[in-house]
């Protein structure tokens, strides 16, 4: 499919916003979603809607597949050995709150957990909250200049006392791509498990979890053309098998007793409450439709409209892009002179160019580029260079306003 | 949607000229240090309060022409009101985001009328006030 045809199925894309058509540059944040996602959830819930894994009735039967169909879908996008390690959860914040708060019960002083300064908050402050919790010590890895990281330092931060390193794929601000299936290996090296945060690499990239031999990956589905309020845990089964719940009831329970109770078998055991069932089925159509495009179609689309931004963006003066300019994707975080990002966003918006302004969950990261915010651009399938050019051309118009308006 | 409407040449003097930038060296100042949590933007506002008069106002921040320009007009339109007028300021302002029209004998205040058009923006104009609030709460407790 072409990147004209592909839009023709985002209904939302056919808007006019402010007067122009609107180019929507904020898929980081969140994605569009396709007509087939959203005709999955309509036919969900016109013909199929039930609770799973109870009724003996016809749609009970009908929910229950159409949601463990969704997570088999999930097991095989990510190449997971099985369909019990993979846990819906309501995205990667989630996903990764359920092993940190596993793992702060098991951590105990002289223990280290390793990260990075340039995760999202999701992906740093379950962490604190583990070494607060246990009396671990929360670890590094400092980044280069261009905000990349060397497999040396990784080397020399992890050591034996390491039991958990969890690393971003791609960041969310700087768009750069972790070596994480090299720092997995050196994890393991030192007796250490490995937690990676997928929710921007997912969905503009082939993963591969045994082939990275992560222990644990979390994937957020809003971002990857699903609904909002579904993603996933993968984590390995042997790993899995030995966590604690963190939700009680519902889904989860086995045998229910006054004083005791037992919990289901894996994945259901971490999935207290009535499941996001349609979410799941939202997914599932999600992945269809990202796999018909093909995954490696879109990662190749995605790298050539950011080096087509970086290119025309960099001819803009006073325009600053941060993060490296090899090895990125998807995105690009800038700032435009001394005008604040909220005022550059503003002013694209009245030109019908939706970005990002602001920390992005990531304010430790902020103050390391010695900035309080920044502005992003972010692509997805959908966009074309087209939209680069109006995004130009908006930035243009803002210096332009900015320089007129405090000139 | 005029963006004209929202940088209107006022807003910008005080963005490029801000009013009481700064820090007051002696200690009798109340200091209230506020973050806008979703977006990075912050100010540390000190006030010297006498006699339940707002003698003087200062502020440091970071942000956007917004929030920067309503910090400059806040801190000099506070200045010799007592906090109960103070207070009907803060007020009159939450109501100008609102899209009423108050007035304000500080009449660059209504400048900012147009942010109402613009409701991402609020939270930028409000920041300033929201630190006057906590700023007149906090003397009051103390007093």
């Amino acid at each position: 499919m072409k990147p004209n045809e592909i839009r023709e199925l985002f209904p939302i894309l056919k808007q006019e916003v402010n007067g122009h058509p609107l180019v929507y540059l904020d898929s980081a944040a969140t994605s569009q979603k396709p007509i087939t996602v959203i005709e999955a959830l309509k036919h969900y819930y016109e013909w199929d809607n039930s609770n799973v894994h109870r009724g003996v009735h016809t749609l009970g039967s009908r929910a229950t597949d159409a949601y463990e169909g969704a997570r088999a879908k999930v097991a095989r996008f990510i190449n997971a050995a099985s369909e019990q390690e993979i846990v819906f959860t309501r995205g990667t914040t989630t996903a990764i709150n359920i092993v940190a708060s596993s793992y702060a019960k098991t951590l105990r002083e002289g223990d280290e957990i390793v990260i990075t300064p340039m995760e999202h908050h999701s992906n740093l402050i379950p962490w604190q909250q583990a070494a607060k919790a246990s009396g671990a010590t929360l670890k590094y890895i400092p980044l280069q200049p261009d905000g990349s990281i060397t497999l040396a330092d990784v080397e020399s931060v992890i050591t034996d006392r390491t039991k958990i390193v969890s690393v971003v794929y791609v960041s969310n601000v700087l768009g750069v791509i972790n070596p994480v299936k090299e720092i997995a290996a050196i994890a393991h090296k030192h007796g250490a498990k490995m937690m990676v945060d997928g929710a921007q690499s997912t969905p503009h990239m082939k993963v591969d979890v045994q082939d990275l031999d992560c222990d644990f990956y979390g994937l957020s589905g809003h971002k990857m053309c699903g609904p909002t309020g579904i993603g996933a845990l993968y984590g390995k089964k042997a790993l899995l098998e030995n966590m604690e719940p963190v939700e009680f009831g519902g889904e989860m329970i086995d045998h229910v007793d006054l004083y005791e109770s037992t919990w289901k078998e894996l994945p259901w055991k971490f999935e207290g409450g009535t499941p996001i069932i349609a979410g799941a089925v939202g997914l599932g159509a999600a992945i269809d439709f990202l796999q018909e495009v093909g995954m490696d179609n879109i990662f190749k689309h995605d790298m050539q409209l950011t080096n087509y931004a970086l290119e025309r963006m960099s001819q803009i003066e006073d325009l600053t892009i941060y993060g490296p300019t090899q090895n990125r994707a998807g995105l690009v975080t800038f700032n435009l002179g001394d005008v604040h990002p909220h005022d550059v966003a503003t002013v694209l918006d009245a030109e019908g160019v939706a970005v990002r302004a602001g920390h992005h969950c990531a304010q430790p990261l902020m103050r390391w580029l010695q900035v309080t915010a920044t502005a992003r651009a972010s692509f997805y399938l959908y966009n074309t260079e087209d939209d680069i050019d109006r995004l130009v051309a908006a930035l243009q118009k803002t210096k332009e306003y900015f320089g007129h308006a405090i000139g | 949607m005029q963006l004209d409407d929202l940088y209107r040449r006022v807003i910008m003097d005080h963005y490029k000229n801000p009013r009481n930038r700064g820090k007051f060296e002696s200690d009798e100042a109340v200091t209230i240090d506020l973050n806008n949590p979703t977006c990075g933007d912050k100010i540390s506002l000190q006030m010297q309060v006498e006699g339940g008069v707002v003698q003087n106002a200062k502020f440091v921040g970071e942000g956007c022409s917004i929030s920067l320009s309503s910090a400059s007009m806040m801190t000099d339109a506070v200045k010799g009101k007592t906090l109960e007028e103070a207070l009907k300021m803060a007020e009159d302002f939450s109501s100008l985001m609102k899209g009423e029209h108050p007035e304000f004998e500080y009449e660059d205040i209504e400048a900012l009328s147009g942010v109402n058009k613009f409701p991402a923006r609020i939270k930028c104009a409000t920041l300033a006030w929201n630190a006057l609030r906590k700023g007149i709460e906090q003397t009051q407790k103390n007093g």
